[in-house]
């Protein structure tokens, strides 16, 4: 009876694989060049304004620290805007990681949540899913972060000896 | 007792009749600017339809298509026996919640994107075993309510790979009748069904329902041909649900490769996801859903046979079997296909 559970799985697995491949020929790639393009210059043009705007802000008298702060604050409240107006997810679908990697990403990946599940209460609705999109990459990143941290730590304390 | 109905390995008969006497049809706002947006009963133009969340205009517009099937068909909802509906949500929240108000019997069916013609089959079968007289059959899907329950947040921004398919945002309903419909009344029959068996090729991808799909409505089509002794030109016009432009290459390929004739498989087999959709509308490989195969259905190709342009039409509507969580699992994604034939008399 194990034999031939096993020996199905095998079988399975193997015309998984061998679907899987004979599909490919019928599904058109991604168009990663142009994708990648747009992603570049929308990225690009973003992090251009942003660094303009901190370094006019110091050029005012800001501390470089208050500066980018600021700036990193209207990134966040520029993206947040975008998505209660709709906008921002025809912007991701046109310029990719260009907007989803910075901070606007995450900003979208709490505001889109907020709204969807508004409809559900603001405790168990909105508050339960706020972090739905978010959490796991925060999880991860913070857990990667206290990884590396450890491993720097224990370097420091090698090379100390 | 024997099953005298029964044909073949899993197909069956309806010689008893079970007639196609209304239809009713409600499509959102881009399914209503696609090529058959003028075949639909009611096109909304926000997909919200006046209700305070996506679930609640799914409902409405399900409910809304059974009540036009109800009346094209000149009954009241008193004279239906049986009411058979799904949809995509977890415990068919569209479909039950449309029953509350229908105060009709009901039977809550999943089939995933199957369901449409899961429902026509068993109502069929009510219809000709005697057991109802009128029985109401439909299905929904809409895409704000599938994409928040099995994908991401709507407002939320990313980039879809080519082979995704577009949910619909769309209900269909008939009333399947044991009476044929008046003198002058073009008079259409579910005549045969075959119901599928759950295959799984192995695909992991939820972007690629169709290559998921594509071999099961592969077997149902087979097995149904074999059962009946018919050849693919027996019908005007084989027609999948939800399996996308990549989807139908993949079936006509592998249709071929069972040695089906190349000329007739593509001149006679098509698939509801890429009918209800231009290329332009940005839904990538085609559309997808229950509301696909049911309003594509009971909107178009019910209104073709109506006009005489299709009179055999086998209706095979394609799910994908998957849940919430059996990807994370690290499960693959398993396929459904059913078929009912349907003629004018």
């Amino acid at each position: 009876m194990k034999d031939s559970d096993e020996k199905e799985k095998k079988l399975r697995k193997d015309i998984g694989k061998a679907y899987g491949d004979y599909v490919k020929q019928f599904t058109p790639s991604p168009a990663y060049v142009s994708n990648g393009i747009k992603a570049f210059l929308v990225g690009g043009l973003i992090c251009t304004a942003a660094f303009w705007l901190q370094k006019r802000l110091q050029d005012g008298g800001m501390s470089e620290t208050d500066a980018g702060a600021f700036v990193t604050i209207l990134l966040v409240v520029s993206a947040q805007l975008l998505t209660g107006l709709g906008v921002f997810d025809s912007l991701a679908k046109f310029a990719g990681a260009g907007v989803i990697v910075p901070i606007t990403g995450f900003a979208n990946s709490m505001v889109a949540p907020a709204i969807e599940y508004k409809k559900e209460g603001p405790v168990l609705g909105v508050g339960s899913k706020l972090f739905t999109v978010a959490g796991p990459v925060l999880v991860c990143g913070i857990s990667a972060a206290v990884a590396v941290g450890l491993i720097y730590w224990m370097i420091g304390r090698i090379q100390g000896v | 007792m024997m099953a005298l109905k029964k044909i073949g390995s899993q197909s069956m008969l309806f010689p008893s009749g079970a007639w196609i006497r209304g239809r009713g049809t409600v499509v959102g706002k881009k399914e209503g600017s696609g090529p058959l947006g003028s075949c639909f009963d009611i096109v909304l133009q926000d997909d919200m339809y006046g209700e305070k969340s996506w679930e609640k205009a799914e409902s409405k517009m399900l409910k809304d298509a059974m009540m036009k099937a109800v009346q094209r068909a000149g009954l009241e909802k008193e004279n239906i026996d049986v009411m058979l509906s799904g949809d995509l949500l977890n415990q068919l929240m569209s479909s039950s919640f449309m029953a509350r108000d229908m105060h009709i019997p009901f039977l809550g069916l999943y089939g995933a994107c199957s369901t449409m013609t899961e429902s026509l089959v068993l109502g069929s079968i009510l219809i000709d075993g005697g057991f109802a007289e009128n029985v109401l059959a439909g299905a929904s899907s809409h895409f704000c309510t599938a994409e928040r329950q099995f994908r991401l947040p709507v407002e939320h921004g990313n980039q879809r790979p080519p082979s995704a398919q577009w949910t619909a945002t769309a209900a269909g309903a008939v009333v399947i009748s044991g009476q044929p419909p008046g003198p002058g009344i073009p008079r259409i029959r579910a005549e045969a069904a075959t119901i599928g068996r759950v295959i799984d090729a192995g695909i992991k991808d939820a972007n690629q329902m169709g290559a998921a799909m594509a071999p099961a409505a592969v077997d149902t089509l087979l097995n149904h041909l074999q059962d009946t002794g018919r050849g693919i030109d027996y019908y005007d016009l084989v027609v999948s649900g939800d399996l996308g432009f990549i989807g139908r290459e993949i079936v006509m390929d592998l249709l071929v490769d069972a040695g089906l004739p190349s000329a007739k498989v593509r001149e006679r087999y098509d698939d509801c996801g890429t009918m209800l959709y231009t290329k332009d509308q940005d839904v990538h490989s085609g559309g997808s859903g229950c509301g696909c195969s049911a309003s594509v259905f009971a909107g178009h190709l019910l209104q073709r046979m109506e006009q005489g342009e299709l009179k055999k039409v086998l209706l095979m509507s394609t799910g994908a079997m998957l849940s919430v969580i059996s990807p994370l699992q690290g499960e693959s994604i398993p396929g459904i296909a059913h078929a009912i034939s349907l003629e004018v008399e």
